[in-house]
């Protein structure tokens, strides 16, 4: 029935839209996932991506709009018969069986003969590092224990797709970041196509192949972490990964892929990875703050730079990295991150200054 | 690495066919919850309904026995007496209540002995705690017998049979009903309230009247409400305690029923359901009301 | 401010003497050799336990007022749980209406209820038996059952359901599976106060029990018309140990489900 293809399933999401009763969560995302693809929803609360991940599991039925699985509408079909695996936040573990019975459970509603099921449990209790916990019950498990177990549940059926609701988000940060590694150990060792919804930015720039942006039920930016965080396509996302700086500016030409803008009667380069853009254009100029560098006997870069004067009004010192609050001459601020290093001169509040940075870091959104 | 779990793709398939057809299952909470609402229809709603339209219907459509109440003047003693009693009831009840719901949350090493002692009169029968109250107050009873021994009287003095009797014994039986909503507002306050009250110099007392009491209002308000509201019903207690003169609207409506004077009976029944319900409805609304409802439901 | 303790300690034991103080004298008299009611008793004695068992009309009263409870429990049972899985799926208005007739015992009082039971079942012809009491009691229990297997009900995470469901249970199979079992400390709680509500009930069976169908409270009442003599007090420590027992098993029962 799925032979031919990978052994993960591939998912098509097309103007997927979901309101209730006027209020819309999800206003048209339309994405393709990959076969084995580890692909994360991200966004704020909101935003549509627990929405979305219901639909896909099918205890939603969407407003409009086509769900595929493997290039068949699934959107007819109960969830019980989608065959996809999924953890829960907060796991929903069922409180009166033991491990063992809850894994064995999705083996059981297929029908697996008892003998054949003792081994599979078995089995994938090794698989999540917890073999013997079999005869425990839920609530005799601390979190990550449980975390593993749900886990070990939502795959020991073989499912091709795994869907997986902020299942780290009730777990300290030290264990978050074990079974983030654990989980990417599994996709890479399963095969199968990973569907990952969270609101920590950093978790979804550490597991996933590819990130979706959400914002307001549709699709901000589809694209690798990296792709994300140096090219962000829109405001949106260059202020919701990571910290951006942003420069109010107007387009005065365009020099092969780099379009020149006008700021506070300084010329800045950017490139514009997204949109088409006209002479007169007002745009906003983006730049992480830790690309930005005080341009004082400094080496120079070989790369095209960018320069201003600003003024210090704010020095931090916090642990690994200084942060700098800066003001430019039309009084707006700019932030700036440097590696804290005995060797670097400090800079005094009320200092002036020149920063640089390349016209590769400066986009427009 | 996965062969560990690898399984013939052949049971990975649900075999099972599709639950329930959608309009069968749009059906299941009617079938669910007919059978019980035509249960209490037929032998409790319809039967109560039917005895209420006596007042109106009796011998014909009219409102003859509601204007005559008007000027019953038995009517209006009873009905009065029967709110004194519920009143009193409930402002005693709120004395003696407050301070046990306080122990109760400020006093975790004996809360459940006095939770214990709360709920083991209150799962006892109202029959059998109006008797325990017969046995106490009788002219032999233990007051009488400990006050003579004391000095304090010298002969036994009539308690039982009077509106005094009945309105202890409502209190006892009803105290629960005051103490657990209390009780339940009482420990939703955020302890830090209270201690940041005193470290801004306020006086235990102050604290209590200012921080505590203010933010207790919500359960006081429930408990209040639900003891007036069981209180006006009473029938049990005042009948076995209360004296010949003070009867309340219930024993009212009792010998009405034992004169087969159906039409008023069923006319004071209706004031009866009537004040209960409006009661309800007015302070219902109250933040806090509806829940401590509820979770003394539960 | 150890004064202030002291007074507030005072204050407090004193009214859980008030509280407790009538079951115990009513245990102790029952223990009393006396013929007549007195307090403190002469000595102790069985002989009101023994004019207890050695009645035969207060053994009739007795068995009645046990297997109406029983059949009591079973329909109470019955009905509320399957109203409580379906109430909260009807629509709106219908919701409302539903649970307010279900609930409305609760409020209504006795007096009222009873008479309007009495007024009809006399037309049913079920005055003076023991069916018109099962009948009764199940709508005055019924209250119990529903409020206590919807708080079980609503107790139970969603995602439950929905797990079951990706897991690939049916509906039918959920329910089965997974959210009965999860219910069924709520049930069980729900039968114990069924039970004790029957057992305990008297306002209705005052007026419906006739001659036909005297229940144990109805008896103790017809009793306590004529005298207050001890027998009364030891059949009230029995039911006294009865309901305690049941009503802390369902206490522990509830505290069980709810952590």
């Amino acid at each position: 029935m799925m032979n031919g293809v990978g052994r993960g399933a591939s998912v098509s999401l097309n103007d997927l839209q979901k309101s209730y009763g006027g209020v819309t969560a999800v206003a048209g995302v339309t994405l393709d996932i990959r076969s084995g693809e580890f692909l994360t929803l991200l966004g704020p609360s909101g935003s549509g991506k627990t929405t979305t991940l219901t639909m896909i599991a099918g205890f939603e039925t969407p407003t409009d709009g086509d769900i595929a699985i493997d290039g068949k509408s699934v959107v007819a079909m109960p969830p019980y018969r989608r065959n996809i695996g999924m953890v829960f936040q907060n796991y929903a573990l069922f409180p009166h069986l033991t491990v063992a019975d809850n894994i064995g459970f999705p083996l059981k509603q297929r029908g697996v003969p008892k003998a054949e099921r003792t081994k599979l449990v078995g089995d994938a209790l090794e698989l999540v590092q917890l073999p013997g916990y079999g005869a425990r019950y839920p609530r005799q498990l601390s979190g990550g224990q449980q975390q593993r177990v749900a886990l070990a549940r939502a795959i020991v059926f073989k499912p091709r797709l795994l869907l997986m609701d902020e299942p780290l988000g009730a777990l300290d940060k030290q264990l978050r970041e074990t079974l983030q590694l654990e989980m990417r150990r599994l996709h890479a060792d399963l095969g199968i196509t990973f569907i990952y919804v969270t609101h920590d930015q950093e978790e979804a720039l550490t597991m996933s192949d590819r990130i979706a942006v959400m914002n307001e039920g549709l699709v901000a930016q589809v694209g690798r972490p990296e792709d994300l965080y140096d090219r962000p396509d829109n405001h949106f996302v260059a202020a919701f990964i990571g910290e951006s700086n942003f420069l109010p500016a107007v387009v005065r030409g365009f020099e092969d892929e780099v379009v020149v803008a006008e700021y506070n009667g300084s010329l800045i380069r950017a490139i514009s990875p997204s949109k088409q853009r006209d002479a007169g254009m007002k745009v906003i100029l983006s730049t992480r703050p830790e690309r930005i560098r005080f341009a004082d006997g400094a080496v120079e870069s070989p790369a095209p730079q960018n320069r201003l004067n600003v003024t210090v009004t704010e020095a931090v010192f916090a642990g690994e990295r200084c942060r700098y609050m800066l003001r430019t001459g039309d009084g707006s601020s700019i932030v700036l991150k440097e590696p804290s290093s005995a060797a670097i001169r400090r800079r005094e509040v009320g200092e002036r200054v020149e920063i640089s940075w390349s016209v590769a870091d400066t986009i427009l959104v | 690495m996965s062969e560990a779990v690898e399984i013939p793709s052949g049971t990975l398939t649900v075999t099972r066919p599709i639950g329930v057809q959608f309009s069968w299952r749009k059906a299941i909470p009617w079938l669910l919850t007919g059978p019980l609402l035509l249960f209490m229809l037929a032998f409790y709603a319809v039967p109560v309904v039917a005895m209420l339209l006596r007042s109106v219907n009796d011998p014909t459509w009219t409102l003859a026995h509601f204007h005559a109440l008007a000027s019953d003047t038995v009517f209006f003693k009873v009905f009065s007496n029967t709110l004194y009693t519920a009143f009193t009831v409930t402002i005693g009840a709120l004395l003696f209540g407050y301070p046990l719901a306080l122990a109760l949350v400020r006093t975790p090493r004996w809360a459940p002995v006095i939770l214990i002692m709360i709920l083991l009169p209150f799962w006892t029968s109202v029959l059998v705690r109006s008797y325990a109250w017969m046995v106490l107050m009788g002219r032999h009873g233990l007051i009488n017998e400990a006050l003579l021994a004391l000095g304090t009287i010298e002969r036994p003095f009539r308690i039982l049979n009077t509106p005094l009797a009945t309105q202890i014994a409502m209190i006892h039986i009803l105290l629960p009903y005051m103490v657990l909503p209390i009780a339940n507002a009482l420990r939703q306050i955020d302890p830090s309230l209270p201690r940041a009250s005193s470290g801004l110099g306020a006086t235990p007392w102050g604290t209590f009247r200012q921080i505590t009491l203010p933010l207790s209002m919500s359960g006081v308000a429930a408990g209040m409400l639900l003891v007036f509201v069981l209180a006006l019903g009473f029938y049990i207690t005042p009948a076995m305690l209360g004296g010949p003169r003070e009867i309340t609207l219930s024993m009212l409506i009792d010998l009405q029923v034992d004169q087969l004077n159906w039409a008023y009976a069923a006319t004071l029944s209706a004031v009866l359901l009537a004040t209960t319900l409006a009661i309800i409805g007015v302070f219902y609304r109250l933040p806090g009301v509806s829940n401590a409802f509820r979770m003394g439901a539960r | 401010m150890t004064a202030m303790r002291a007074l507030s300690t005072t204050v407090v034991g004193l009214i859980l003497l008030f509280l407790t103080l009538p079951i115990i004298i009513v245990v102790v008299v029952s223990f009393s050799s006396a013929t007549y009611l007195t307090f403190p008793p002469p000595a102790l004695g069985l002989r009101w336990y023994a004019a207890y068992f050695g009645s035969e009309a207060w053994l009739q009263s007795t068995w009645l007022s046990i297997w109406v409870a029983a059949v009591v429990v079973v329909l109470a049972t019955i009905l509320g749980t399957l109203a409580a899985l379906g109430v909260a799926h009807l629509p709106k208005p219908l919701r409302v209406l539903a649970s307010t007739l279900i609930l409305s015992p609760l409020i209504v009082p006795g007096i009222i209820v009873a008479i309007g039971i009495y007024y009809a079942f006399a037309q049913y012809g079920l005055v003076g038996s023991p069916v018109g009491l099962i009948l009764a009691h199940t709508c005055l229990a019924v209250p119990f059952v529903v409020t206590s297997v919807s708080a079980s009900l609503a107790g139970i995470d969603p995602r439950l359901e929905q797990a079951a469901l990706s897991l690939g249970a049916t509906p039918t199979g959920a329910f089965f599976q997974i959210t009965l079992p999860l219910i069924r400390p709520g049930v069980l709680v729900g039968a114990l106060f069924a039970f004790i509500t029957s057992f305990d009930e008297l306002i209705v069976a005052i007026y419906i029990s006739g001659s036909g169908a005297v229940s144990l409270p109805r008896r103790m009442w017809d009793d306590l018309q004529f005298q207050i003599e001890p027998t009364i007090a030891a059949v009230s420590t029995l039911t006294i140990v009865l309901t305690a027992v049941l009503m802390g098993c369902a206490h522990l029962l509830q505290r069980r489900s709810a952590t």
